[in-house]
């Protein structure tokens, strides 16, 4: 298992929640200092450089007109990390490519990132959540569609060398695909992708070879989608690699006491508050799941975990928090609930999670929580033919 | 008012395939909806089948006509909708449009208005009258959804609508419309850039009728539209918003049996 270090770079520092109706898309940006911002962003940083001193990987996301995440552009927060890093991975999860619009625009920036990484990139692509469609003013509906057109369009791009081709497809229109420079990585970078309800598209995932990955969510869910990715890979068969991955929330102290507190800090991201309009725009989940949003059976994909206390999130493996033996007993926990996964993608900052308690966890984590379950064997064993060989 | 019996037929026109509920008997009558489609078991569409046969479809993806994956915008759905007319061959149509449906009435009218004798839109989009950061047509997908009841209403309290009454097959219809309205209308949002300078073709005689109260498309957004359209009349009507016509009945058939007649 490989360990991933994770924050959303939040902007922690707004009015009172109770006074805002919102944390996404239309809060004012006069509240965002740049002098706090600049401190925040080199903090973050820095935490990276940390963590890949440690021995973890690094995990980066982008989201858009939002409090909760001041990574606007993960593409240049991934670059930056590349130069000045020298031994973890890097993933964006992800590339919000049904959203940006310009594959072939995407595949020259992963391309340029993996050459000054010397090859440490793995290279997301997602969707988006409902509130990006908002910020990227992309049509709500037909979000899977462009999602896998653009995917597939990189992925040919990134394996094309003999000159140009062109493209006419769906969504993207291009002449002449031409990338220079080709990736570090031959053929090209693992893929991955997230997703956490549409089972069909996450077979299709695993059927391609891609890394599956999905965060937050509970365990009884998580193992839901994991068996549905390793029957499509029995199915299929494994091209190219694959994987599962899954995101809790993860703090480590020294006692129970630090735990709790830094397990709180971290629920921050959970309770982010949104307008309804956010959470679920025209289109964005299928038409079956809009009739139970009618009847007011759904209320956004993230509700379940809202406002919850830190020991049903704890039972539900959605936040991992104790003494270094307690958390890798829950990871190990985890694993065994969800039929084992091959990434832990350990949000280990969120909200106002200082950076002393944010390095103090990720070096306990290093230290003595990793070692305990590095060597939990990946579960791309579990696929027959990979198997045999 | 005795209901008008109400059929539905499926018409096949090219590869698309579209659901139309027909009433009453005379006058042809293409009574295109808006995209809530709250018109067809209104009693005023009893009344409207006294004289006339009210021909009501679907456009892909709305109702119960399946929506094709290159269906991208309303200007698609102008030119499925031609095909019906003349499909049906008609002649000497009142052509009358709702909200989105206005749009639709509008798109088909610059591309060939010969079968039609009137032309009502009735609070419709289509059209961009001010300049890149004047907001139109309210943004009801931005705005938090106890606002947009009381932009589409003059009374909010006539906007709820009770969903804990319908069906599953009933609640399908309703959010397959959300959805395909936003496939349509997301960007250019509620508009077509074309369309403000196509409509100098239509020369069927027509009458923009808005709600006073409308807070979405307002009356100036009409009497701007209205100004784009050839010898187009305009009425407001009192203490109503985007839905004239459900919400103040007996002063919108006033004046829309007066124009049509």
């Amino acid at each position: 298992m490989q360990a991933w270090h994770f924050t959303e770079m939040p902007y922690p520092d707004l009015p009172p929640l109770e006074t805002l109706s919102t944390m996404r898309v239309s809060i004012p940006s006069k509240l965002f200092d740049p002098q706090r911002g600049a401190d925040l962003y080199n903090r973050y940083l820095d935490e990276y450089m940390i963590a890949d001193d440690l021995g973890l990987n690094l995990l980066l996301n982008e989201h858009h007109q939002t409090a909760t995440c001041i990574d606007a552009c993960a593409p240049l927060t991934a670059a930056i990390l590349a130069r000045q890093t020298r031994k973890g991975r890097i993933c964006i999860l992800g590339n919000p490519v049904a959203n940006r619009g310009d594959p072939i625009r995407i595949a020259e920036e992963m391309a340029m990132i993996d050459c000054i990484s010397r090859g440490r990139l793995d290279v997301g692509f997602v969707r988006g959540v409902p509130y990006e469609v908002f910020a990227a003013n992309s049509n709500p509906t037909q979000t899977l569609e462009r999602l896998w057109e653009g995917i597939d369009l990189a992925i040919k791009a990134w394996t094309t060398h003999d000159g140009p081709f062109n493209f006419e497809g769906q969504f993207t229109h291009k002449r002449a695909i031409n990338l220079w420079p080709r990736p570090y990585q031959t053929p090209h970078p693992q893929v991955w992708i997230t997703g956490s309800s549409d089972i069909e598209n996450i077979k299709k995932s695993a059927s391609r070879g891609l890394v599956f990955a999905t965060f937050l969510q509970p365990h009884e869910k998580v193992r839901w989608m994991f068996e549905g990715y390793r029957s499509a890979f029995m199915d299929t068969g494994m091209p190219g690699g694959g994987g599962t991955a899954y995101m809790p929330l993860v703090f480590t102290a020294d006692n129970q006491a630090d735990a709790e507190k830094g397990a709180k800090a971290l629920t921050w991201y959970l309770d982010a508050k949104s307008e309804p309009q956010f959470t679920n725009p025209p289109g964005y989940v299928p038409v079956d799941t809009n009739v139970l949003a009618l009847k007011g059976k759904f209320a956004g994909r993230t509700a379940a975990m809202r406002n919850q206390s830190i020991e049903f999130l704890k039972d539900q493996g959605v936040l991992i928090y104790g003494t270094p033996d307690d958390v890798a007993a829950q990871i190990k926990r985890l694993y065994n609930l969800v039929g084992g996964f091959d990434h832990l993608l350990m949000m280990q900052q969120a909200g106002h999670l200082d950076h002393k308690s944010t390095v103090a966890s990720m070096s306990l984590f290093a230290r003595e929580v990793y070692p305990q379950v590095r060597d939990l064997p990946r579960t791309r064993a579990l696929n027959a033919k990979v198997a045999a060989e | 008012m005795a209901k008008a019996a109400r059929s539905r037929e499926k018409f096949k026109l090219g590869s698309v395939e579209i659901e139309t509920v027909m009433c009453g008997e005379g006058r042809p009558l293409l009574l295109l909806a808006g995209e809530e489609q709250l018109e067809f078991d209104h009693p005023f569409i009893d009344d409207l089948a006294r004289d006339h046969r009210v021909i009501m479809p679907s456009p892909p993806g709305f109702g119960r006509s399946p929506r094709p994956d290159w269906f991208t915008n309303t200007d698609d759905i102008a030119y499925v909708y031609l095909d019906l007319a003349r499909k049906l061959a008609l002649k000497d149509a009142v052509v009358a449009g709702f909200a989105h449906g206005g749009w639709i009435a509008a798109e088909m009218a610059v591309k060939d208005d010969s079968f039609m004798s009137k032309l009502v839109l009735t609070g419709a989009y289509g059209v961009k009258t001010g300049g890149p950061y004047d907001v139109d047509i309210a943004d009801i997908w931005i705005a938090h959804p106890s606002k947009v009841v009381a932009m589409k209403w003059a009374d909010p309290a006539r906007g709820k609508r009770d969903f804990s009454a319908m069906n599953d097959d009933e609640l399908t219809v309703v959010a397959q419309n959300i959805e395909t309205f936003a496939r349509y209308c997301w960007e250019p949002y509620m508009h077509n850039p074309k369309l403000r300078h196509r409509l100098h073709r239509i020369s069927t005689p027509a009458l923009f009728i808005w709600g006073e109260k409308d807070g979405m498309t307002s009356p100036a957004y009409g009497r701007a539209y209205a100004g784009l359209v050839p010898g187009a009349k305009f009425t407001a009507i009192a203490d109503a918003g985007h839905y004239p016509h459900l919400e103040q009945n007996a002063a919108f058939m006033k004046a829309f049996r007066d124009f049509i007649a």
